[in-house]
C-alpha cells in the first residue's frame, strides 16, 4: 500500500540549523550533521535542507557542509536556497543530494525549470512554492524568503512549473510556518487538485494527527514539516525527534 | 568484488556507500575490463531510458553487459532505470533496451492522474514469493522507496518476482536465472533495502 513521506525540512543559515515562525525569527536548532545522525537513528524516510539566507546574501548553498550530509545521510535529500545556474545544481547532486528544490529562480524566471529538469530529469528538480494570504485573502506566491511577491496565484504557478518539468511541489504557507497549528490544506488541495506531480505540503504541522488529517484531504506525496520534527513540547524545547517507523506505516492505513 | 556501472545517469554513490555499510567490497566503473572481473554487478540510474541507452552505448559497455549477462552469468543487479534498461526497450524515447527480460517499460497506467500523481514517489510496499533466496528475511509487505514514471506494467509470471500496486498492479522486480531488477531503490530502502542488497550479495 503507498503512503506519503514524512519528511523532516531542516532550515539553513550557512552551516547552522535553525527554525523560523512565520519566515521570521530565526531560533538556533543546532549543527546540521548532528541533526542527520539522529535523523538516520530514527530512520527518517527523507531530509528537506533550505538555506533561507542564500538568495539574500547571493551566495549558494554551503557545498562543503552538503558534501559532508551526503556522506553521513541514510536517506535521500533535497537541497535548496539561492540555486541560479545549472552549474550549481550539477555542483549539489555532485555533493550527494539526491534533489534540488528551485525557489526564486522559479519565480522569476520559470524557463529555467525547463532548463534543469531537461538536464537533470524531472524527478531530481522539485519547486518550493511559498504562498502567503494577502490582508483580504488573496493567495498569492511569493519568493526571496518570503520578501517579494510574484504576479502568480498558486494554482496557475503550480501548473506552471508542471508544465516546466518539475518533478513535485512543495508547498509552503509562510503563514503557517513555525505556527504548529496545522497545515493550510485548502492551499495544499487546491494545488493537489489541479496538477499531476507529486505534492508535499509544509507550514504548520505541529503533531502526528496533522499530518493525517492532510493526507486526508487530498491526494498528497509527501508531509514535511520543521517544528515538529526538532521541538518539543508547549515551551518549544529542541528535541530532535521523529516517530517510529511502525506509527507512520499506522497513521497512513 | 561488486561492480558499479558508472555510465552518468543519477546518483550512485549512495549505493556504494550502503555496500560500504555491509562490509561489501565495490568500485564505481565504466572500464569494461573491471565489469568483467566483477563477480557481481549493480546496474543503477535514474532519467530517461534513451539518454542511458545512449551513454552506455558512447561508452562500449552494451556488447560488455551482454556478454556478462548472458555468457558469463554473472549476477546482476539492475535498480530503478537500470531494471528498465533490462526490458526490451521503453516508450520513453522508444529505445531498444538490452532484451534480458520478456517484458516492455511503458508510461505507469493510472486511472485518475489527480489521485494518483506520476512519478509514483514515495512509500509502497511489494508482494512477493517467500520462497526466492533474494528476499530471504524480507517479510512480505515490506515498505521500500519508489521514484519512477514509467515501469513494467505486465511481464511474464516466471519473470515476476514481486508486484506493487498503486494505481494498478505493477511488476516491481523482474528475475531469470542472476539477473534480478528492482523498480524500487533497495540503497534508500532503509533495513529492508539492505538486506536486500545483502541478499544479492550473498544468496545469488
Amino acid at each position: 500500500m503507498y503512503r506519503p513521506r514524512v519528511i523532516p525540512a531542516l532550515l539553513l543559515k550557512g552551516n547552522e540549523l535553525v527554525k523560523t515562525v512565520q519566515f521570521s525569527k530565526p531560533n538556533y536548532i543546532g549543527d546540521p550533521i548532528n541533526a542527520v545522525h539522529l535523523f538516520n537513528s530514527m530512520k527518517a524516510d527523507e531530509l528537506v535542507f533550505l538555506d533561507i539566507n542564500a538568495t539574500k546574501e547571493n551566495r549558494n548553498v554551503d557545498l562543503e557542509l552538503i558534501r559532508h550530509v551526503g556522506e553521513e545521510a541514510d536517506m535521500p535529500f533535497a537541497v535548496g536556497g539561492g540555486i541560479k545556474s545549472l552549474e550549481d545544481i550539477q555542483l549539489l547532486i555532485a555533493a550527494g543530494a539526491e534533489k534540488v528544490i528551485l525557489g526564486t529562480i522559479a519565480g522569476e524566471r520559470p524557463e529555467f525549470v525547463r532548463e534543469a529538469s531537461d538536464r537533470f530529469g524531472s524527478s531530481t528538480i522539485a519547486v518550493c512554492i511559498d504562498v502567503k494570504r494577502t490582508l483580504l485573502g488573496k493567495l498569492k506566491v511569493w519568493i526571496k524568503n518570503g520578501k517579494e511577491s510574484i504576479p502568480y496565484n498558486p494554482i496557475a504557478f503550480a501548473q506552471l512549473m508542471e508544465e516546466m518539468g518539475a518533478g513535485e511541489l512543495i508547498v509552503q504557507s509562510i503563514d503557517r510556518d513555525g505556527t504548529m497549528k496545522g497545515y493550510d490544506i485548502p492551499l495544499i488541495e487546491s494545488i493537489s487538485s489541479a496538477v499531476h506531480i507529486p505534492i508535499v505540503a509544509l507550514g504548520g504541522a505541529g503533531s502526528i494527527q496533522d499530518l493525517k488529517l492532510a493526507a486526508e484531504s487530498c491526494p498528497i506525496n509527501g508531509l514535511a514539516a520543521g517544528s515538529l520534527f526538532v521541538y518539543q513540547g508547549s515551551k518549544k524545547g529542541v528535541l530532535i525527534n521523529y516517530p517510529e517507523r511502525q506509527v507512520i506505516r499506522d497513521v497512513f492505513h | 568484488m561488486v561492480a558499479i556501472v558508472n555510465y552518468g545517469m543519477g546518483n550512485i554513490h549512495s549505493v556504494k556507500r550502503k555496500l560500504d555499510n555491509l562490509g561489501v567490497e565495490s568500485i564505481v566503473s565504466c572500464d569494461f575490463r573491471e565489469i568483467l572481473t566483477a563477480n557481481r554487478i549493480i546496474l543503477p540510474g535514474v532519467g530517461h531510458f534513451g539518454r542511458a541507452m545512449d551513454e552506455l552505448q558512447k561508452l562500449d559497455l552494451i556488447k560488455t553487459l551482454h556478454e556478462v549477462a548472458l555468457e558469463k552469468k554473472t549476477p546482476i543487479l539492475g535498480i530503478c532505470l537500470g531494471m528498465q534498461l533490462m526490458t526490451k526497450g521503453s516508450d520513453e524515447g522508444g529505445t531498444e533496451g538490452l532484451g534480458w527480460f520478456n517484458c516492455k517499460t511503458e508510461k505507469l497506467i493510472v486511472d485518475n492522474p489527480i489521485a494518483y500523481k506520476v512519478p509514483h514517489t514515495g512509500w509502497n510496499t511489494i508482494q512477493h514469493n517467500a520462497s526466492e533466496s533474494i528476499f530471504e528475511n524480507v517479510p512480505t509487505e515490506s515498505e521500500v522507496y519508489f521514484v519512477h514514471s514509467f515501469g513494467v506494467n505486465k511481464a511474464p509470471e516466471n519473470e515476476t518476482l514481486c508486484t506493487t500496486v498503486y494505481s494498478n498492479t505493477f511488476v516491481s522486480g523482474l528475475k531469470k536465472d542472476a539477473l534480478i531488477g528492482m523498480q524500487f531503490h533497495p540503497e534508500k530502502s532503509h533495513d529492508c533495502g539492505l538486506q536486500l542488497l545483502n541478499n544479492f550479495i550473498h544468496k545469488i
